[in-house]
C-alpha cells in the first residue's frame, strides 16, 4: 500500500475540485472495495477524497413519482428503507442477496456501482490481466474462470461486474446522477457500465473527476411481480454464478411489461431488450420463458468445460431465467428466494 | 441440535468430572480477547516487522534482487534473500521436522531456484508493518523462468509406489485371492473413478511468529502459530544450532490448524533467522494469499472396483489411488487401507501411488487420506448395494466385519453396528423409499437419503506431563501439547481433577510451551489419549506421594492401604473397602510441611497390544438432501452422525468436534476446491471470497450420537479421540443422498450445481 494524503470533503462540488486538483486521486466512499484493492497493491492512489461528510445520504421521493437514492446512503439503509421495501422490493431483496450485513452496513450505493470485478486474475498481481494492466493479456480466457462471463465478452477480457444491486437497478431502468468538473449530468443505467471490448480497464462511462451523487428510480417498481434469483456456490457471501432480476406488470396471466437483467454473466448487468419485448403482450408460459431464455443466450460464448470453467453458465443461465420469470409471474416466492428455508424448526 | 450418549458403559459418580459436558476452561479468555495468539504478543524492546515476498512463478531461478533500492527507503532494516542468508545447516536432516515425509525438505531463502509458485524469495524487515509491506511491494526481482508442470493428469504415467518414511503412514494392505477373476465372475459389480482436486486448510489465524529477542546471548521467546511447539523448537534448534534454552517456543492458542500447523511453516524460519541476524525482535505474519503457498490436501485420482454374489456378500474389492506430491518430498497419506478395514472380501487389491508436479508438498488435512479414500469407497459401496438389490444400510451390515481383514487382528472394540442402528433410528431410515427419485418434499423438491460409514485410527504417541500440587491445595499440570480448538485445555483439567478428586476450579492445566514436558504435535486424534494418559500418570504419582504422606500422619486412617486400594474423591483419599477411612488432602499437605508435591508422568503406545489388536474409531452418517433439479442446487437439510470412539471425556467439546467435522465433510462434499491454473502453475482462488467454505445458512440440523465403548486396550484411559472421525462418512453420505434424490452418481467433488445440470 502506498502512502497517501486524504481530504474530507463536505460538498459534492468541493469533492470534485479536490479530486481534480490532485494527481492519482480517488474518491473514498465506504471503502469496502477500494481499501481492499489498496491493501492488495492493485490500486495505488496518492490522494483520497473522502466522501464521508457529503450530504448525499438521503432517500427521498421525486416529483415524478420516483425515488432518489443518495449515493452515500449505505446499502443496508437503502435495502431496509420503508419506501424501498414497499415500492421497490426487487431492489431491497437484491441488495440483501449481496455481501454480508457487515459490508452492507458500510458500503454505499455509489460505491456499489463502482466496485471492481472479482475475477481471480484481476486480484492477483502475479498474473497477466488486461483490466489491471492493459496489454498484458487475459489469463481467464483459458484458465479457471468459473467466476467469469459468457455474454458480451471480448478476447481482451471476460470479467464480470460483481454487484447484485446493479442487476436490479438495470431491470428497474434507474438513472445515475453524476457531478463532474463540467457540472451535473445523468446517465441511463444501461449506459453506465460498459462492455470490455478493447478497453477492459474501463468499467464504466464516467468521465475523469465525475462523482456519482444519486441514483434515481422511475415510478414503476414492479412490486406485484418481481423476483431476484441468485445462484451461487454457497448461501451467503458468494458472488453470483448467475443471477436474474425480474420486474413484470401483469394483467391476469398476460405480461403487459417485462424488464429483467442478469448478473454474473457479463462485464455489466446484462439486459436484452428484444427478449423483454418477446414477453410483452404474451401469456406467461414455460414455453415462452424457454424461448426468451434461448434468445438471451443465443450469442453466448463459454470459455471451457468442467466446473472450473464457465461454459455451464449458459445452460444454468437459461434455466435461471425460466425459473425467475416463473417466480415473478406466480409470486410463489414472496420471501427471499436465495436463502433455503428449512421446513424443520 | 441434540445429542445423546447411547448406553453409557461405565457407572459414574456424581463427583466425576470426566464424561460431563463441562465448558471450556479457556472459553472466557477466548471470547473476551484475553487469549493471545502468535502475532499478538508484545516484546521487551521495539519490534520490527518482516514481510514475505513470494515468487510469482512456479519454476525457474532468481537472477537478480534489487535490494539496494529498497534498503534506501528510511526505516527499512534489511532485505533477506538467498544472496545474503548464510547456510545455517548443511544437511537436509536439520530441516526435517517430526512429521516430515520422505525427501528433501524445503529450505527457505537457501537457493535461487524456484520450485513452486508463491515460494518465499525474500523477507523485507522494516520498523513498521506498513513500511515493510510497501517496501516488499516495490522490491524488484528478476527471474529466469523455466517451464513448469502442475498438471497431475499429464504425469499419471510417471506414478510410483508411495514410499514409506512418514510417521503414521501405513502402506496399502497386501492383495488377497484373485481380484480380477473374482470380479469377472461375480454377478453384480461396479467400477468407478473418483476425483477431488487440491484443498487448502484455511484456518482463521494466519501463520505468524513473534520473536522476542531477550538481549541475553541468543535467547529468544518464539511465539508461533503451530500445532506443536516442541516440533517447531527442534526444527529451529537444529537449523540454527541453538539450545532449547535459547529457542523457547510458545503457542498458547492456535486459531485453527486442521493439519496446516503440523509442520513448522516458513514464517517461523524467517522470523527466527531475521531476529538472529539483526539481534532484534521481529514479527512475521503470512498474508491470506500466502496461506495458499504451502501444504494442502492433495489432488487425488481414485479407482474402485467392487463385486458381490447374489446374496450381497462382497467377493471382490479393489481400491487404487494416485496423488500429487512435490518435486522435493513424497507426501504420503493412508488413503486406500480404510476400505479394507471396513469390509471383508476374499479377493482384494490395494494400490497407492504418487506423481510429482511443481507444487509445494501436500500436507495432512483433517482426516488426511481417510477423507479422500472414504468418499470414493463409501460411494462405491453405496453403488454396489443398489446393484446387489440391497438397502445401502443392510448391505453394509451384511458385509460387517468384527475383525480387521487387512491385518487379521481383532478390533479392541468396534460398535459401528450400534452406530448404524442408533443413527438409523434417530434419522428414521426405515421410512426411506429405496427407489431413486421416489421422494419429494411439500414444495416438490427431490429428497434423498444417504448413509456412509467412516473409520479412523485410535492411536497413541509418546507424551509427558508434570503435576505440581502446591501447599494451598491448587494443582497445576503442564504439558507442551497444543489446543487448536479441540478442547484440550478443559479435558486435561478434567483428567487431572478426576485423578486426584479435586474440584475443577482447584486445577490449572497449561500447555504450549517448550519449557514444559514434551508432547507430540496435535494431530491424528491422538492428543486426548496420549496427553490424557500422561496427565493421569503424573497426577497418580502425586497421589502416591500424598498417600505416603498421609500414612505418616499420626494414627493415619489410611495405614496399610495400597495405592490401588485407595480412591481420590471430593478432596479426600479414602480406602475403597471402607470409605470412612478418609483423610482430606489439605490436611495431608498441612501435616507434611512440604510447600509442594510434584511428579512427572508419561505415556506411550503399548507395543504388545499394537501387535495383537487393530485399534479404530468408527462412525455412521445419515444425510438428507433436497435437490432443486432444474437449477442443480443441493441443500443438506439433516445429518445424523453416530460416533463410536471409546470413552467420551467431555460430551460438549467432543460434540463440537464432531459438529465441526460434519461441517467440514459437507464443505469437502459441496464447496472446497483450490483452482489450479496449469498455465500459470498457480492456485487462483486464494482468499475467503473465492475459496468457499460453508456459511451458517448452509448448515441445517445436525445430530450427534456417541455410542460409547469400553476399551482399556486401545488406551489406558479408554479414549480413542474424535478429531478426525466426525468428518468421515459425511461427503460420501451426501453424494449417496444426491444419488438417491436424483438418480445421478457424481464421482467428482465438490458437488457444485453445474455437475447436476
Amino acid at each position: 500500500m502506498n502512502s497517501f494524503t486524504l481530504t474530507q470533503a463536505t460538498a459534492a462540488d468541493e469533492a470534485v475540485r479536490d479530486l481534480t486538483s490532485h494527481d492519482g486521486a480517488a474518491y473514498l466512499g465506504g471503502g469496502t472495495n477500494l481499501v481492499d484493492l489498496m491493501k492488495y497493491n492493485l490500486e495505488r492512489p496518492t490522494h483520497l477524497t473522502s466522501l464521508g461528510l457529503l450530504p448525499l445520504t438521503d432517500i427521498s421521493s421525486l416529483p415524478d413519482g420516483g425515488l432518489r437514492l443518495g449515493a452515500l446512503a449505505t446499502n443496508a439503509d437503502t435495502a431496509w428503507h420503508p419506501e424501498v421495501e414497499k415500492r421497490y422490493p426487487l431492489l431491497s431483496q437484491t441488495i440483501l442477496a449481496g455481501a454480508t450485513p457487515q459490508l452492507r452496513n458500510v458500503a454505499t450505493n455509489g460505491g456499489n456501482l463502482n466496485q471492481r470485478t472479482r475475477c481471480y486474475y484481476f486480484y492477483d498481481l502475479a498474473t497477466p490481466c488486461n483490466k489491471r494492466e492493459p496489454g498484458t493479456g487475459c489469463s481467464a480466457l483459458t484458465g479457471p474462470n468459473r467466476v467469469c462471463g459468457v455474454l458480451g465478452t471480448s478476447e481482451s477480457c471476460i470479467a464480470t461486474q460483481p454487484s447484485d444491486m446493479c442487476v436490479a437497478l438495470a431491470a428497474l431502468e434507474a438513472v445515475v446522477r453524476v457531478q463532474g468538473p463540467d457540472g451535473e449530468r445523468t446517465i441511463k443505467f444501461d449506459d453506465y457500465h460498459r462492455l470490455p471490448g478493447d478497453h477492459p480497464e474501463k468499467d464504466n462511462t464516467l468521465k475523469p473527476g465525475e462523482l456519482v451523487t444519486a441514483i434515481d428510480l422511475p415510478e414503476e417498481g414492479y412490486a406485484d411481480h418481481f423476483t431476484y434469483l441468485k445462484l451461487r456456490d454457497r448461501s451467503s457471501y458468494a458472488f453470483a454464478l448467475v443471477s436474474v432480476a425480474v420486474g413484470l406488470k401483469m394483467n391476469g396471466n398476460t405480461i403487459e411489461k417485462a424488464r429483467f437483467a442478469l448478473g454474473g454473466v457479463a462485464h455489466k448487468p446484462w439486459r436484452d431488450q428484444e427478449a423483454e419485448k418477446m414477453l410483452e403482450g404474451q401469456t406467461a408460459s414455460p414455453d415462452l420463458f424457454r424461448q426468451v431464455a434461448a434468445k438471451v443466450f443465443a450469442e453466448a460464448k463459454g470459455y471451457g468445460e468442467g466446473s472450473l470453467h464457465n461454459s455451464f453458465k449458459i445452460e444454468l443461465g437459461k434455466r435461471a431465467i425460466v425459473r425467475a420469470l416463473k417466480q415473478a409471474t406466480e409470486m410463489s416466492q414472496v420471501v427471499n428466494p436465495n436463502v433455503f428455508l428449512n421446513s424443520n424448526p | 441440535m441434540s445429542q445423546t450418549i447411547a448406553t453409557p458403559p461405565t457407572v459414574r459418580l456424581d463427583s466425576d468430572v470426566i464424561g460431563k459436558p463441562i465448558n471450556r476452561t479457556d472459553g472466557p479468555a477466548k471470547v473476551s480477547g484475553a487469549a493471545k495468539y502468535a502475532a499478538e504478543f508484545g516484546v521487551t524492546g521495539p519490534l520490527w516487522y518482516g514481510y514475505i515476498v513470494s515468487s510469482p512463478v512456479a519454476k525457474g531461478k532468481i537472477t537478480k534482487i534489487h535490494a539496494d533500492e529498497v534498503l534506501a527507503i528510511p526505516g527499512v532494516q534489511q532485505v533477506f534473500s538467498h544472496e545474503n542468508v548464510s547456510s545455517f545447516a548443511w544437511f537436509d536432516r536439520a530441516y526435517k521436522d517430526d512429521v516430515a515425509p520422505g525427501g528433501s525438505p524445503f529450505r527457505p531463502l537457501h537457493e535461487p531456484e524456484i520450485m513452486f509458485n508463491q515460494q518465499p524469495v525474500a523477507l523485507v524487515v522494516a520498523e513498521t508493518f506498513e513500511l515493510a509491506r510497501y517496501a516488499a511491494s516495490v522490491l524488484r526481482i528478476e527471474y529466469d523462468v523455466e517451464k513448469h508442470n502442475t498438471d497431475l493428469d499429464s504425469v499419471i504415467g510417471e506414478a510410483f509406489d508411495a514410499p514409506k518414511g512418514k510417521t503414521g503412514f501405513v502402506p496399502p494392505p497386501k492383495p488377497k485371492g484373485d481380484m480380477n477373476k473374482a470380479f469377472a465372475e461375480a454377478p453384480h459389480k461396479v467400477a468407478g473413478e473418483y476425483i477431488h482436486r487440491a484443498q487448502h486448510h484455511n484456518p482463521m489465524e494466519m501463520f505468524a511468529t513473534t520473536v522476542d529477542w531477550l538481549g541475553d546471548g541468543k535467547k529468544m521467546k518464539i511465539y508461533d502459530k503451530t500445532q506443536g511447539a516442541p516440533n517447531v523448537q527442534q526444527y529451529i534448534a537444529k537449523i540454527f544450532g541453538l539450545s532449547t534454552d535459547e529457542a523457547r517456543v510458545i503457542s498458547k492458542f492456535t486459531g485453527g490448524g486442521f493439519g496446516s500447523g503440523l509442520r513448522p511453516q516458513y514464517q517461523v524460519f524467517l522470523a527466527v533467522m531475521a531476529a538472529l541476524e539483526l539481534e532484534h525482535s521481529v514479527r512475521v505474519v503470512m498474508t491470506r494469499t500466502q496461506m495458499f503457498s504451502f501444504g494442502h490436501r492433495p489432488h487425488t485420482l481414485q479407482k474402485l472396483r467392487i463385486a458381490s454374489d447374489d446374496q450381497g456378500h462382497i467377493q471382490a474389492l479393489e481400491h487404487k489411488a494416485l496423488a500429487e506430491t512435490s518435486q522435493f518430498e513424497n507426501a504420503t497419506e493412508t488413503v486406500v487401507n480404510w476400505t479394507g478395514i471396513l469390509y471383508n472380501s476374499p479377493n482384494t487389491n490395494f494400490d497407492y501411488q504418487l506423481s510429482k508436479i511443481d507444487v509445494y508438498t501436500p500436507l495432512d488435512m483433517r482426516a488426511p487420506g481417510a477423507a479422500t479414500g472414504n468418499f470414493a469407497s463409501e460411494s462405491a459401496i453405496d453403488e454396489m448395494s443398489y446393484k446387489a438389490g440391497k438397502d445401502p444400510l443392510d448391505f453394509r451390515l451384511l458385509n460387517y466385519t468384527y475383525s480387521d481383514p487387512t491385518e487379521n487382528k481383532p478390533f479392541t472394540s468396534k460398535r459401528l453396528d450400534d452406530c448404524y442402528h442408533e443413527g438409523a433410528a434417530r434419522f428414521g431410515w426405515d421410512q426411506r423409499n429405496p427407489e431413486p427419485r421416489s421422494m419429494r418434499d411439500e414444495k416438490g423438491m427431490l429428497v434423498g437419503w444417504g448413509v456412509a460409514a467412516g473409520c479412523w485410527d485410535a492411536s497413541m504417541q509418546k507424551a509427558a506431563a508434570k503435576a505440581v500440587l502446591s501447599a494451598d491445595g491448587h494443582l497445576t499440570v503442564n504439558s507442551a501439547t497444543n489446543d487448536q480448538g479441540a478442547g484440550t485445555y478443559v479435558i486435561m483439567t478434567q483428567m487431572a481433577a478426576q485423578t486426584l478428586g479435586l474440584p475443577m476450579q482447584q486445577v490449572t492445566f497449561n500447555l504450549g510451551d517448550t519449557n514444559m514436558p514434551a508432547a507430540p504435535v496435535q494431530g491424528g486424534s491422538w492428543t486426548a489419549n496420549s496427553v490424557g494418559a500422561a496427565v493421569k500418570d503424573a497426577c497418580q504419582e502425586v497421589g502416591k506421594k500424598l498417600l505416603k504422606l498421609a500414612q505418616k500422619m499420626d494414627d493415619s486412617p489410611l495405614a496399610g492401604v495400597n495405592f490401588e486400594d485407595a480412591q481420590f474423591v471430593d478432596g479426600h483419599i479414602r480406602a475403597n473397602e471402607d470409605i470412612t477411612r478418609s483423610v482430606a488432602i489439605e490436611d495431608i499437605l498441612a501435616a507434611s510441611g512440604e510447600d509442594k508435591i510434584e511428579a512427572d508422568g508419561k505415556a506411550g503406545p503399548n507395543p504388545i497390544n499394537q501387535l495383537k489388536y487393530s485399534m479404530h474409531s468408527h462412525n455412521a452418517v445419515f444425510v438428507e438432501v433436497k435437490v432443486d433439479e432444474d437449477l442443480g442446487t443441493i441443500h443438506v437439510t439433516r445429518v445424523v452422525n453416530a460416533v463410536a470412539a471409546g470413552r467420551i471425556m467431555n460430551p460438549k467439546t467432543a460434540r463440537s468436534q464432531v459438529l465441526g467435522g460434519t461441517v467440514w465433510g459437507l464443505s469437502m462434499a459441496m464447496m472446497e476446491e483450490t483452482y489450479l491454473n496449469n498455465e500459470l502453475g498457480r492456485y487462483m482462488n486464494h482468499n475467503y471470497a473465492e475459496y468457499h467454505i460453508p456459511v451458517n445458512a448452509d448448515i441445517h440440523k445436525i445430530d450427534v450420537i456417541f455410542v460409547e465403548e469400553e476399551d482399556d486396550i486401545a488406551s489406558p484411559i479408554g479414549v480413542k479421540g474424535v478429531g478426525e472421525i466426525g468428518m468421515l462418512g459425511v461427503a460420501a453420505a451426501i453424494a449417496n443422498a444426491v444419488y438417491h434424490a436424483t438418480g445421478k452418481r457424481v464421482r467428482e467433488l465438490p458437488l457444485t450445481s453445474d455437475k447436476l445440470l
